[in-house]
């Protein structure tokens, strides 16, 4: 799981905290991390809420809501501090976007890979609070089962999955590269998804999906 | 971490870090959101990443390349002065990570977690690189060597941010090498790293010689006896065996997770070696 919730705070409306300019704040008590080694003490640790903000700077103490654009729709969700991306799109959101997969959960293996204003970056490295003005791309918003995207269904055409976990990570991460690069060459696309591991090790595969991709976009059907 | 601050600008940045000596510095998060599970929970966060003021590649009034401290790889990357004037910090930023880290991943993100083996600290020692930091009470630079003070520490103050690095205005001219060892080409933390940068006479022998290595001690270091050894001299067979045989007496690298004291020699002496022998 991305996140557990915390046990002791339940989050009543406007009062665990809130994004404001406000100089004193007092948030989050402590805070208990159900099991689990992944359990990241960046959530595990949290003490009493810090005083003071910065000179006029926006602070955000405690959960707060806050507004994601992602896959070109504005998400209300609640979040707190700490909450990264990759946990707000599976966990936070009232209707959980569970495309993207968590793995490592800590910036080796991409199948987290979300594209951010047109990068790909790892969703588990990012906070949620810091990309509210962040235009954010996850795999639901390529295409649909019905409706493939040209690399979604150059992956199914070529084969290039086993156990499809990393998939989507791989699919972000070779849309970016394309949308970038438009047809590049084979040096170009290993490069671009070396922050992505397959287990499985279809990387043959991948990447001649991303070259079936890049011509099927070259010839129409951009997405 | 109960609170998070963005400033939105410099000034507002400096005040914020001022009335929180406690909170940690977040430059893009690559390090930070993955060291939280090893480190205790800091209090709160000021989150430095896409501040404009820390942002860009320019030209300061010596002539010499000024890289905001908050600028990512990737947009390094994109910079035609980075790629022509600093071909090794190009190179370097490069192999950080991936593409999804060189997104996020900053030179002073770099510099402030000061690892000994963060990508581009041996490139600022190859190019005599400078860093600038500020605080409410001003600025003031110090020499990448001054700045790096041992293992994961640096002489910022508590109420300093790094907000720039500088690099001398001639330093275009000067040949460039980055070697980055790791178990893989990308996505693995460096066994070991070596940056290098010379200076050459009309007639051929070195007139500058600066040697660099992260992985190998507790901090980035420039390889002295190295330098001393090429310094001076016109490359060929029998000085790059020297100077490789002198790198070994700058280093004191350590077993560890990644690889062994007896590999990082082998691999260092080899790096530098075949430096020397590329300027022959």
């Amino acid at each position: 799981m991305a996140e557990r919730p915390p046990l002791d705070r339940p989050a009543p409306d406007g009062h665990g905290g809130g994004f404001s300019r406000r100089s004193f704040l007092k948030g989050a008590s402590s805070v208990i991390a159900a099991g689990g080694v992944a359990a990241r003490s960046l959530e595990a640790g949290m003490t009493e809420g810090a005083e003071a903000a910065g000179a006029g700077a926006p602070v955000i103490s405690g959960e707060t809501e806050i507004t994601l654009d992602i896959n070109g729709a504005a998400r209300k969700l609640r979040a707190e501090p700490r909450t990264t991306l990759l946990s707000a799109l599976r966990v936070r959101l009232p209707e959980p976007l569970t495309g993207t997969k968590e793995v490592c959960d800590r910036g080796n293996c991409g199948a987290c890979t979300v594209i951010v204003d047109g990068r790909p970056v790892y969703s588990c490295l990012q906070l949620a609070v810091d990309l509210q003005d962040k235009r954010i791309t996850t795999v639901e918003g390529l295409g649909s089962p019905e409706d493939m995207s040209p690399v979604q269904a150059a992956f199914c055409r070529h084969d290039a999955l086993m156990c499809g976990f990393c998939t989507p990570g791989f699919v972000m991460a070779t849309t970016a590269c394309l949308d970038k690069h438009g047809t590049p060459s084979e040096a170009t696309v290993r490069h671009e998804l070396s922050g992505n591991l397959c287990r499985c090790g279809t990387y043959p595969h991948i990447f001649e999906a991303a070259q079936t991709a890049a011509k099927s976009r070259a010839g129409g059907g951009l997405r | 971490m109960t609170e998070w601050i963005r400033p939105p600008s410099l000034d507002e940045a400096l005040a914020a870090r001022r009335e929180h000596p406690d909170f940690m510095l977040l430059a893009g998060g690559t390090d930070l959101m993955v060291g939280a599970i090893a480190r205790p929970a800091p209090v709160g966060v000021i989150d430095l990443f896409g501040l404009p003021e820390l942002s860009g590649v320019s030209r300061d009034p010596a002539g010499g390349l000024r890289l905001g401290a908050g600028t990512t790889f990737a947009a390094l990357l994109t910079d035609d002065a980075v790629r022509t004037e600093l071909p090794a910090l190009w190179a370097a930023a490069r192999e950080v990570g991936a593409l999804q880290i060189q997104a996020r991943a900053t030179l002073g993100g770099n510099i402030g977690t000061s690892s000994p083996v963060g990508d581009s600290l041996p490139v600022l020692l190859a190019l005599d690189a400078e860093v600038e930091v500020a605080s409410s009470r001003g600025t003031r630079r110090l020499a990448y060597d001054e700045f790096c003070t041992g293992y994961r520490t640096h002489a910022l103050g508590g109420d300093e941010l790094i907000v720039a690095v500088h690099f001398p205005a001639d330093i275009g001219r000067r040949v460039q090498a980055w070697r980055k060892v790791g178990t893989r080409r990308a996505q693995s933390i460096s066994k070991v790293m070596f940056a290098a940068s010379v200076e050459r006479g009309a007639d051929g022998t070195v007139t500058l010689a600066r040697l660099a290595f992260g992985a190998v001690r507790e901090q980035p270091i420039r390889a002295l006896a190295g330098e001393q050894c090429l310094a001076g001299e016109t490359p060929d067979a029998a000085l790059a065996e020297a100077v490789a045989a002198a790198v070994l007496t700058d280093i004191a690298p350590i077993d560890d997770v990644r690889s062994t004291a007896d590999y990082r020699r082998t691999v260092a002496g080899r790096l530098a070696r075949r430096f020397v022998l590329s300027l022959a």
